[in-house]
């Protein structure tokens, strides 16, 4: 390759206090390739990408433009020299429309410095043609599914000429179809030239998708080398540093009585007669499209949302409707699919949001034991072999796979019966995907029912008794372990199979 | 790292300063009289501070808290005429005071309303009821044993009897905000409240209650004033909201919710107090006061931002270097 690469780190290191979130790291990303970074949660991904987008500077060494040293000292540098970044976690302004989002700062103007919307919708428009994709410029950002949100920060690029393509885990909150039409325009990019860095903890992606992999440990490189050459199994050696036991270690459970039974459950326009039970000792997936209406179910039975019609029984006892209190009273426990919003209080440590389930069962007297609080967090960031600093840090500074975590271990320190999770292994890397999944058969195992909401196929397939599917807020299918195959469940999911 | 620049702490040393500025710089300011004055001016405003304290935590307000204290105090008044026992007044214009805050809180959390738009609507309304009771007029003649209980110190020290109280309900209120589950609930539903609700935590119950103490509290303040200056007015009390408020930003609350320490709205009641009786000495007109509490309240805004600005800044400049 005689070309210089178009972005570079050489020698790059960054210290967050005592954490070392990046150790002389080197990376080259070249012009009409698509280059991976593998780690585990906290190896330092996100950070590697913040340097790259001028939001970090490094504490030692350089980052090359072009074969040049170069030095951004804010994102506006980056953005003009051509990098443009997807961030893990979406930036868009809810309430600005899709095309004011793209030109943000840069609106096309008219006479007297007026801003021309006509313009704007219509380079917005061709910008959504040139990626194929049908988006309305007019709409506001707010209400946009995540791989919509994604295809506009994509646009938002693009539309800055961008040579070089930054993703942070891009596909952790899409679906099939949707990953699928992500990597087409990928593709697309690529073959303009642009240079791409991508970032996923699902293997199969990084070998559909890209030529070259990085993988980091702890903030330190272990390789950069084709992927041609690599296996699964190798990868996940580089990752972890070890071999893994089973993805998904599936115990064989004998079910016992009912524990969560949902009686034609019905949310007027989201859901409707909606069936199902869970037994002690099973796990049960509930899969879908993104839409179906799987989260707004979870929701309901744990009373967040109200229902309009129907009745659900724990334990053989009614549950009001509403009462995320009573939910809780009753043994339910409900891991939320939006770790920011729902799961975390971002602004308090990581000892106070696992506390927050329990501050009844922390109490000393009438005041919360401190002690209590600490001995509960440490016990289960130890269990979930939680990566951190001290437990009085924010969660906010955690890597976004240990948030997803911490909203894990507040809710398994409750010891509830009935548990519902919602997606819960995004953004995790693969040996915590084992762990968790190695968490969900013991609670299994111990008596718990388990309802597992996932878009992650191999999944629901590997770890679910049974798996209820669900399209256009209707349960379509009920599929028991041993007739469940990608096929049965996708064509149920999409409304082309049989009916229940 | 920073633990200097901690906001509550800054604002302790700046109280530490003014006390120190004013003793070499007012003769008569330093005495134990005066601070015993000082304090006992303080009452009502420190009182009610402890209830907003909990309020903007948990990223909620109460504008409407003066115009509950003037409504108490008119209704002091017109009771205390037409012939009740204070001992019978007194309860009944405190449960008036929770009335008031209660409709306060039902129109924020069963209505959705924001706290900032109801209560400067109830703030026009609880005043105008203040009129509507009394009039313009003035009731004063209270029994001495009653009005000496506003201005007396405890036997054997030099704390009035509202400052002792307040110590009192001070310490509950530290206690409650910062060891108990309840004020664990206060922190998370000010920071985060759809994640609060998410944890089990009664969100609006918590909310309503705290509107309810909210008027209680200043129900009971209109008590305090009127028999410590021992005349009832609608129009008493009139504006303190603003410094009550100014204290509590002061004392590094985030007006955005989930922040602050009560030891820090201790260190900005006293120091808006001080401020308050140093300008009264020196003879500095009410308008200009109240010039200095407007700039103290912007001041205690913006001044814990810049400090953020600042912080963000050092690893930038540390890396660089
Ligand atoms: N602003 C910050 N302050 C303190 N520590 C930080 C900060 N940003 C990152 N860290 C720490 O640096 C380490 C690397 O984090 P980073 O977000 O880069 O991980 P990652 O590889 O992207 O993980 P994930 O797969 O979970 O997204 C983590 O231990 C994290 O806690
Ligand atoms: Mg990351």
């Amino acid at each position: 390759m005689s070309d210089p690469p178009a972005l570079a780190l050489a020698n790059v290191s960054k210290s967050f206090g005592a954490v070392r979130a990046l150790r002389e790291v080197s990376l080259e990303l070249f012009a009409g390739q698509t280059h991976a970074l593998a780690g585990e949660n906290g190896a330092g991904k996100s950070t590697l990408v913040k340097t790259l987008a001028g939001v970090h500077r490094p504490d030692s060494g350089q980052v090359l433009r072009g074969g040049e040293p170069v030095t951004f000292a804010s994102p506006a540098d980056a953005q003009r020299a051509g990098v443009a970044v997807i961030y893990q976690e979406p930036t868009l302004f809810p309430d600005l429309s899709v095309a004011e989002n793209i030109f943000m700062g840069r609106q096309p103007r008219a006479t007297l410095g007026r801003i021309d919307r006509g313009a704007m919708r219509a380079r917005a428009g061709e910008l959504f043609a040139r990626l194929g994709v049908t988006l309305d410029p007019e709409q506001p950002a707010r209400g946009l599914s995540i791989a919509d949100q994604q295809l506009v920060e994509i646009a938002k690029a693009i539309s800055r000429d961008a040579r070089v393509l930054v993703m942070d885990e891009p596909t952790a909150a899409l679906s099939g179809n949707e990953v699928a039409r992500l990597f087409s325009v990928v593709e697309a990019l690529r073959e303009d030239g642009c240079a791409i860095l991508f970032i996923s903890h699902r293997l199969d992606e990084i070998f559909a998708l890209c030529r070259r992999v990085t993988t980091l440990r702890d903030g330190a490189l272990v390789a950069t080398e084709p992927v041609s050459g690599l296996t699964h199994d190798d990868l996940i050696r580089r990752m972890v540093g070890r071999d893994l036991g089973a993805l998904y270690p599936k115990q064989d459970t004998r079910p016992g009585e009912v524990a969560l039974r949902v009686d034609r459950l019905t949310r007027e326009g989201v859901f409707t007669d909606v069936s199902f039970q869970v037994r002690r000792g099973e796990i049960v997936a509930l899969a879908g499209l993104v839409g179906a209406g799987r989260s707004e179910v979870a929701r309901a039975v744990f009373g967040i949302d109200r229902w309009d019609a129907g009745t659900v029984t724990v334990a053989g006892r009614p549950l009001p409707a509403g009462s995320p209190t009573a939910a809780m009273g009753a043994g339910l426990a409900l891991v939320p699919e939006d770790r920011r919003q729902q799961g975390l209080v971002m602004e308090l440590s990581i000892e106070r949001n696992i506390g927050l389930t329990g501050l009844r069962s922390l109490r000393r007297g009438l005041t919360v034991s401190r002690a209590a609080e600490r001995d509960r967090a440490r016990d289960w960031a130890l269990r979930l072999r939680l990566k951190y600093g001290r437990l009085a840090d924010g969660v906010g500074v955690l890597s976004g796979g240990n948030q997803q975590k911490v909203v894990l271990a507040k809710w398994l320190a409750t010891g509830p019966s009935v548990l519902i999770v919602d997606e819960p292994t995004r953004g995790i890397d693969v040996g915590t995907k084992a762990e968790v999944h190695r968490l969900l058969s013991e609670l299994a195992g111990q008596g718990i029912a388990v309802l597992m909401i996932s878009s992650d196929l191999p999944e629901v397939l590997g770890m679910a008794d049974r798996v209820l599917v669900m399209h256009e807020g209707r349960l379509t299918a009920e599929i028991p372990r041993a007739e469940a195959t990608e096929e049965s469940v996708m064509a149920a999911a999409t409304g082309t199979g049989r009916a229940a | 790292m920073g633990r200097v620049l901690r906001w509550d702490v800054l604002v302790g040393a700046l109280l530490v300063a003014v006390f120190a500025g004013g003793s070499l710089a007012t003769p008569g300011f330093a005495t134990v009289s005066n601070l015993s004055f000082a304090l006992g001016d303080l009452g009502e405003i420190a009182l009610i501070a402890l209830a907003m304290t909990l309020l903007v935590v948990a990223a909620e307000v109460d504008l409407s808290v003066a115009s509950v204290l003037g409504l108490s105090s008119a209704l002091v008044g017109a009771l205390w005429d037409a012939g009740l026992a204070i001992e019978t007044i007194v309860p009944l214009v405190v449960l008036v005071g929770a009335a008031c805050g209660l409709v306060n809180g039902l129109l924020v959390t069963r209505l959705g309303l924001p706290s900032l738009a109801v209560t400067i609507g109830t703030l026009a309304l609880y005043r105008g009821l203040a009129y509507v009771v009394l009039g313009d007029k003035a009731v004063a003649q209270f029994p001495p044993q009653y009005t000496a209980l506003a201005v007396d110190d405890v036997p054997g020290t030099f704390v009035p009897y509202p400052v002792a109280l307040f110590v009192l309900l001070a310490v509950i209120t530290g206690v409650a905000l910062h060891a108990t589950g309840f004020g664990r609930s206060l922190y998370a539903i000010g920071a985060q409240e759809q994640a609060a609700f998410f944890a089990g935590i009664r969100v609006k119950r918590i909310k309503l209650l705290l509107f309810v103490l909210s008027g209680t509290v200043a129900a009971f303040a209109g008590v305090v004033f009127t028999l410590r200056y021992g005349s009832a007015r609608a129009d008493n009390g009139l504006g303190i909201e603003l410094a009550v408020i100014a204290a509590v930003l002061l004392g590094g609350v985030d007006f955005d919710g989930g922040k602050g320490t009560l030891g820090g709205v201790i260190a900005g009641v006293l120091l808006i107090g001080l401020l308050r009786n140093l300008l009264m000495l020196n003879d500095v007109s009410t308008e200009i006061q109240s010039v200095v509490t407007g700039l103290l309240l912007i001041v205690s805004v913006l001044t814990p931002r810049l400090l953020a600005l600042v912080r963000s800044r050092r690893p930038v400049l540390k890396g660089s270097s």
